[in-house]
């Protein structure tokens, strides 16, 4: 806790301070067998690389910039997650590869060692994800790190939007292979529950994934696609939506149509914005703190 | 001998029951709704509440999805096919339905809308 709360210090003294702060699940007390030790990691998300329009002017400008305000941070993630949408859609196959490989080099700019990658539907959705796995590999994984078991599942390569039963049979089997109080945190890009289906915030078979993490007690769900900090429980499960890096959306089911927020000229990237999540393994538990896109 | 003959009696009462009740089921509401790339055709629909309705969809170019979640109603647009879904409104007002099968570049504003009066 002491480092923890050392590093956040320090960010705040480098006036990158987050805007927010959220306590994650989980139950408190479960004692952490191995030892590992705390460790925080950065969600990004929705950058939409190749989108042009009103919504934001600075359409080329703002990943290149995040990525320099990451690379200014006092102290490194251990990773960062990328939770989708890291292009806009194209209809053209060619031109969704530019944008694919202009978004990992641009990312390629962070220092910081450890990247994960999934799609979203903007990626992958109108090929089953075949142009996202020629870049950055499978689409559904897991690994472990440091006492905390991580799941990224795949809820966009099916056009339906649906995570399928053969993905579903794998994450069942992923998930048998963890102890019951294992620290689970599971990373999509669309919302596992029925936030706004009128929206499409959704995922037709979300509550699927969800009941099988039902039997976990420390698992939490981190995803993106809806363009803003969100925080929802589905029973013990935290599911917490992160800010995206292109344009803002509105908040849920706030009126008829999902249409971008306009870009603010006196507050330019207002509502954007990258993650840092601190884990605190030994209680499960997950401080995130919200950080804008240019260097306070 | 008795028994039978009031099985029979039974089975025919059923019968004249359900055929009276098909005669007096009212007749749904037939529409079609045909889509392509990213529009649907009527993009508005007015309903009456309480009117079965039955939407026959289909598509021009690509596969799509119509999903009207407020009613829990939603099927498959596929070229060349027809998918019929059917419904009563049991409730008025305006309410959204969007595709839900990611079709392209312009599927995000790919919506319409259904009014249902009393």
């Amino acid at each position: 806790m002491k480092h923890r709360m050392g590093r956040r210090d320090f960010l705040k003294l480098a006036g990158i301070g987050g805007v927010g702060v959220v306590f994650g699940s989980a139950l408190p007390g479960m004692a952490n067998a191995h030892g590992d030790d705390d460790f925080f990691f950065l969600q990004l998300s929705d950058t939409h690389w190749g989108f042009e329009g009103a919504p934001n002017p600075d359409a080329k400008g703002t990943l290149p910039k995040t990525v320099r305000s990451i690379n200014s941070l006092g102290e490194k993630p251990d990773f960062i997650m990328f939770t989708g949408d890291l292009t806009h859609t194209t209809d053209n196959p060619v031109e969704r590869r530019k944008r694919l490989g202009e978004f990992k080099r641009i990312v390629g700019e962070l220092d910081v060692k450890t990247l994960y990658f999934m799609p979203g539907e903007h990626d992958a959705s109108l090929d089953n994800g075949k142009a996202f796995q020629e870049f950055f590999g499978r689409t559904h994984y897991s690994f472990d790190h440091k006492g905390v078991h991580f799941v990224v599942v795949d809820n966009v390569s099916d056009p339906r939007a649906q995570i399928g039963d053969e993905q579903l049979a794998w994450l069942a089997a992923d998930l048998k292979t963890q102890p019951a109080q294992k620290p689970i945190v599971l990373f999509t890009h669309r919302p596992l529950f029925d936030l706004v289906p009128q929206w499409d915030w959704a995922t037709r078979d979300g509550a699927k994934a969800i009941e099988l993490l039902m039997p976990y007690p420390n698992a939490t769900v981190f995803y993106g696609h809806i363009h803003q900090e969100h925080h929802h429980m589905t029973g013990h499960i935290a599911h917490h939506a992160a800010k995206g890096l292109m344009f803002p959306l509105p908040a849920p089911g706030s009126q008829p149509n999902r249409t971008p927020l306009p870009w603010d000229p006196a507050q330019p990237y207002k509502g954007l914005g990258f993650r840092q999540v601190d884990a605190d393994v030994d209680e499960a538990r997950y401080e995130i703190t919200e950080f804008p896109v240019l260097k306070a | 001998m008795k028994t039978r003959f009031g099985i029979a009696v039974l089975v025919a009462l059923g019968l004249a029951a359900a055929y009276l009740g098909a005669q007096a089921a009212p007749k749904a509401k037939v529409i079609k709704v045909s889509a392509k790339r990213f529009e649907y055709a009527p993009g508005n629909l007015k309903l009456k509440k309480g009117e079965r309705v039955v939407l026959e969809l289909t598509s021009r170019d690509v596969v799509m999805g119509f999903n009207l979640p407020d009613f829990n109603v939603r099927g498959d647009m596929i070229p060349g096919k027809v998918t019929r879904v059917e419904f009563t409104p049991d409730k008025t007002g305006d309410f959204t339905f969007l595709c839900d099968i990611f079709c392209g570049s312009g599927h995000e504003e790919m919506h319409g809308r259904i009014t249902v009066v009393g």
